[in-house]
């Protein structure tokens, strides 16, 4: 019976995978991937990781992808026009053919591999294992560094997005042309010479001391 | 069920999504095929996890989540600026930092 | 004796010294008087040594000072030494001596010549490597002195640096010598191979034991010594350079190219006697060279007009004579002739000078005539230098000359062919010397002579280059616009005199039967010499006859043809006109090593420069590495195109490759 499952799920994986590298549309590419994370999130569960798989469904395919639709929608769906790039003489057959390489090198270790494990479905397990409480337990007590530091890097993440892609200088401005110049300081400005009291092109403007003339 | 077969799926989906970043043009579908190659690696280390009866290893996955969800989130970011600054959306145009 | 010793070396340095630093601030003449004033005392120095040496004791006469051991190491013993014995306190004496007269001269001759205190700094350098070069105890000093000696005739020959032939004639004199250098120092390694010491005692008390299986390492290394001792004393092959010196002052003439410095050679074999005894091939060598010489020279003074070339080549002679001599084993006989040589050279030198200054600056005889009356003081000097070169008794040169010819014959079998040579130079001597007498000072006046009659010097318009006629200025680098004759100078007629008082009365140390003064006090030197060259009483007789008649033929010879019959040089040149070609273009030695060794020369540095520069050196090695790095970097900056997937195929590629890495090494 898990055979069964773990081919139709295989199978799906592999589908979706083909299907977001071949499809031209990235939205139905999106699409594909989709399918490819809910057949994972099968093969997951029939390896006994519950936790995982859920969060494989909730998190990866309902948010992470959700927010994919939502830039391919702003971006647009359009696929650039197909002329001749400038590096693609040759480039995908290398591609298909560094690939091709690569799998039947990880193939090769896999199957040839000596370790006597990989042929074995794995030591019986109890029902706790893979499940959230025994997740739960290994992030807030063995794992705590990595799990605070990934939120860190979840909270640093989206700060960077948002700096990415604000607008600068409020909404109907579109286009923001950068001038290198616009960040050169001005001459004289941050030199040896001003710094030892030398002439410089800023004039530092005269103090205005309260109090009026007369002095101390 | 063989954990080697779990692995041929791994290795399988990680060139799949290689070849997708080597071929294709549009950064979106780019940054796609990089989550494959990361789901790719979920999938060995969730293999890996059940032949050992080690459960890190799942925790090792939902770590690896967590990262790709912040570098899409970066990614898309970097698109939606891109587009932004009326550049096409083609990673051959967009080649500045050469040499 | 030892502060006297190093005081013969000290004095001259010190007046270079002080010439050529001080000459700012030394008024007019001063640095003249310095310069002789420190030879003068390097002069007495030698005397005070010479003293003190007579009163050792007979077998310790060779007595060496060190000053310093610059380098005793592994096998090499190389020190700053001197050695004091009779030959090295003969040519000390004999160098100061002249030298302080040929500086008083110079005092008066050079004077208004804007490189005055130049000339004195660099005559004293002269003396002083000279001197280093006589009283040197090793290898090591003699060939430094050597080495200075060239340096200083450099100098001295471009000393009018702005005139093309004299800086041309002083590289030619330069790179000549540095041929001989590269001989002396061959030889000295092929000497040191076998006898392990750098010091000469040390060599030659062992010599017989050290080369005692080695008798072609000898050969040769002599032969090399003899190579340097030719390019020095101007000897066939190498001795282009003697006639082209004449470029410089008429001092420098006299006391390097005469009495001093081509007289090295002939030291260097009278002092490496030992060793020479134990070759017979490099005392033939030396000996049949000094023969060719003589007679080559001897024909070719016959024809060239140059005053001072005339000279110059009866210099190439008369060293001929010298060489031949202590090559064959006539030690005493060959230093006595470089002695008297010294005094009539010298003279004759500083005698042409005067006439030199009385035409203006030329040098061609054929403008020369009848300065009898005009120049008295200069007329007799001539004379006198004349009848000493001419071996006429009882003047010097006749009892030096003799005493080789029959010191060489005494050695009998082969070695009378050299004496017949010698004689048959001998009289060449008499004709051109008498030649150049005749024709400069007998017949109508020229006119420069009847303005000095009329009691004013001649001074041409504008100065010019005797050589080749190019109009020069009277600024520093060319000669001064003063012309100085011994008439009007104190300190030339002083100089001069005292050369002809000695060029008279030389010859009284070795009179035949009567005195053996030199030979007494070189006796502790040659000492250990094998041959003992003792002429029978009947062939000393015969050769001094045979010497006198043929110095009166050869004077009588020049009279009827330059004087009594003028047409007939004209005629004897017309008749023999190939012979004369022959005499008058030098028998054609330059032409030969402009053949053979200037022209290849030239062509391997053309084509150094032209081909193998530009093609081997920029094209393949610089270019090549250049391109390689470039072709390397174009390579390395295609990588980085920009281009997003490129980069991910490149590292998809690393990460295959790493793959595989891991799969072979498990397999």
């Amino acid at each position: 019976m898990s055979e069964v499952l773990f081919f139709i799920a295989g199978i799906g994986a592999v589908c979706g995978a083909v299907g977001v590298v071949m499809v031209r549309n990235p939205f139905y590419a999106v699409l594909a991937l989709v399918f490819h994370l809910l057949s994972l999130a099968a093969l997951f569960l029939l390896l006994q990781a519950q936790f995982v798989a859920a969060a494989q469904v909730v998190v990866y395919a309902g948010a992470v992808m959700v927010l994919y639709v939502f830039v391919v929608a702003y971006v647009g769906a359009a696929e650039p026009p197909r002329l001749r790039a400038p590096v693609g003489r040759g480039q995908r057959a290398a591609a298909l053919a560094f690939a091709l390489a690569l799998f039947v090198e990880l193939a090769i270790a896999v199957l040839g591999s000596s370790l006597k494990a990989l042929d074995s479905g794995g030591p019986t397990v109890g029902a706790e294992f893979g499940s959230p409480a025994q997740i739960g337990e290994l992030l807030l007590t063995k794992f705590l560094l990595p799990f605070e530091v990934a939120s860190f890097l979840l909270l640093i993440a989206a700060v960077g997005a948002v700096v990415l892609a604000r607008r600068r200088g409020g909404i109907g401005e579109e286009v923001e042309p950068v001038a290198a110049a616009q960040y050169a300081l001005p001459p004289g400005v941050g030199t040896m010479r001003e710094a030892v009291g030398g002439p410089t092109a800023r004039e530092p403007e005269p103090l205005e001391l309260p109090g009026g003339e007369g002095g101390w | 069920m063989n954990v080697n077969w779990y692995l041929i799926v791994s290795s399988l989906v990680f060139a799949i999504g290689a070849a997708g970043v080597l071929t294709r043009r549009n950064p979106l579908v780019i940054l796609l095929c990089l989550e494959l190659m990361l789901n790719a690696a979920n999938i060995a280390l969730i293999a890996f996890a059940r032949m050992w009866g080690n459960a890190e290893g799942q925790i090792f996955a939902v770590i690896v989540m967590v990262v790709a969800a912040c570098e899409v989130c970066i990614g898309l970011g970097l698109v939606v600026a891109i587009y932004r600054r009326r550049l096409p959306i083609d990673v051959d145009e967009i080649r500045e930092l050469h040499g | 004796m030892q502060t006297s010793a190093w005081l013969i070396l000290i004095f001259p340095l010190a007046g270079t010294l002080i010439n050529a630093f001080g000459w700012r601030v030394l008024p007019g003449k001063a640095c003249g008087w310095i310069g002789t004033a420190a030879i003068g005392a390097a002069f007495i120095a030698a005397v005070a040594t010479f003293i003190a040496l007579q009163d050792r004791a007979e077998d310790q006469k060779q007595v060496v000072f060190v000053a310093w051991d610059y380098a005793n190491t592994v096998g090499v013993d190389g020190k700053i030494s001197i050695l004091i014995d009779p030959l090295s306190i003969f040519m000390a004496l004999v160098v100061t001596g002249v030298s302080t007269l040929i500086h008083l001269y110079a005092v008066a001759y050079l004077w208004k010549d804007r490189g005055y205190a130049r000339f004195f700094a660099y005559l004293n350098y002269f003396v002083f490597s000279m001197l280093l070069l006589v009283l040197a105890a090793n290898f090591l000093l003699l060939i430094i002195g050597w080495a200075f000696v060239g340096a200083a005739s450099y100098l001295l020959i471009s000393f009018w640096y702005r005139r093309t032939t004299a800086t041309t004639a002083g590289i030619k004199a330069f790179v000549i010598n540095v041929v001989g250098d590269v001989g002396l120092v061959i030889g000295t390694f092929f000497i040191f191979r076998h006898s392990h010491t750098l010091d000469f005692l040390g060599t030659f008390d062992s010599a017989s034991r050290d080369f005692a299986g080695h008798q072609g390492a000898l050969t040769a290394g002599l032969i090399f010594l003899l190579v340097g001792a030719f390019a020095k004393s101007a000897q066939v092959p190498l001795h282009t350079w003697l006639p082209d010196a004449m470029e410089g002052p008429t001092p420098v003439s006299a006391l390097i190219h005469a009495a001093t410095m081509v007289t090295a050679g002939v030291y260097l074999i009278a002092r490496m006697h030992p060793l020479f005894e134990l070759s017979p091939a490099a005392e033939t060598v030396g000996a049949v060279i000094g023969c060719v010489t003589l007679l080559i020279a001897g024909t070719i003074a016959l024809a060239v007009t140059d005053l001072k070339r005339v000279i110059a080549y009866s210099t190439m002679s008369q060293i001929g004579y010298m060489v031949m001599g202590v090559s064959a084993g006539a030690y005493v006989a060959g230093l006595f002739h470089l002695m008297t040589h010294a005094f009539f050279k010298a003279l004759l030198f500083m005698a042409a000078g005067s006439v030199i200054s009385a035409m203006g600056g030329e040098q061609s005889m054929d403008r020369m005539s009848g300065f009898r009356r005009a120049m008295p003081f200069t007329f007799v000097a001539f004379i006198v230098g004349g009848l000493a070169l001419a071996a006429v008794p009882p003047f010097s040169g006749f009892f030096s000359k003799d005493e080789i010819l029959t010191d060489i014959g005494a050695r009998g079998g082969l070695w009378w062919i050299l004496v017949v040579g010698g004689y048959i130079g001998a009289i060449l001597t008499a004709i051109y010397t008498w030649r150049m007498i005749f024709r400069t000072f007998w017949g109508d006046p020229c006119p420069e002579a009847r303005d000095l009659e009329e009691g004013h010097l001649y001074h041409p318009e504008a100065p010019f280059n005797p050589s080749n006629g190019e109009i020069e200025d009277n600024d520093v680098g060319f000669p001064g616009p003063e012309h100085m004759i011994a008439e009007r100078s104190g300190e030339m007629k002083i100089a001069m005199s005292v050369l002809a008082v000695l060029a008279i009365i030389g010859g009284l140390l070795q009179i035949p039967f009567v005195t053996d003064a030199l030979g007494h006090f070189l006796d502790p030197t040659f000492a250990d010499s094998n041959l003992d060259l003792s002429p029978s009483d009947g062939l000393v007789v015969v050769g001094l006859i045979l010497g006198a008649g043929l110095s009166l033929l050869g004077i009588w010879i020049a009279y009827v043809v330059w004087v009594k019959r003028p047409g007939t040089s004209t005629a004897v040149r017309e008749r023999l006109h190939p012979l004369y070609k022959l005499f008058v273009n030098k028998w054609y030695f330059d032409e030969l090593i402009n053949a053979i060794v200037v022209r290849p020369f030239a062509w391997a540095g053309r084509f150094g420069q032209q081909t193998f520069e530009r093609v081997v050196v920029n094209g393949v090695f610089v270019g090549g590495t250049t391109g390689i790095v470039k072709a390397g970097s174009a390579a390395a900056r295609a990588l980085q195109n920009g281009f997003l997937r490129a980069y991910a195929a490149l590292l998809v590629l690393g990460l295959v490759g790493v793959a595989l890495y891991f799969l072979l090494q498990s397999s």
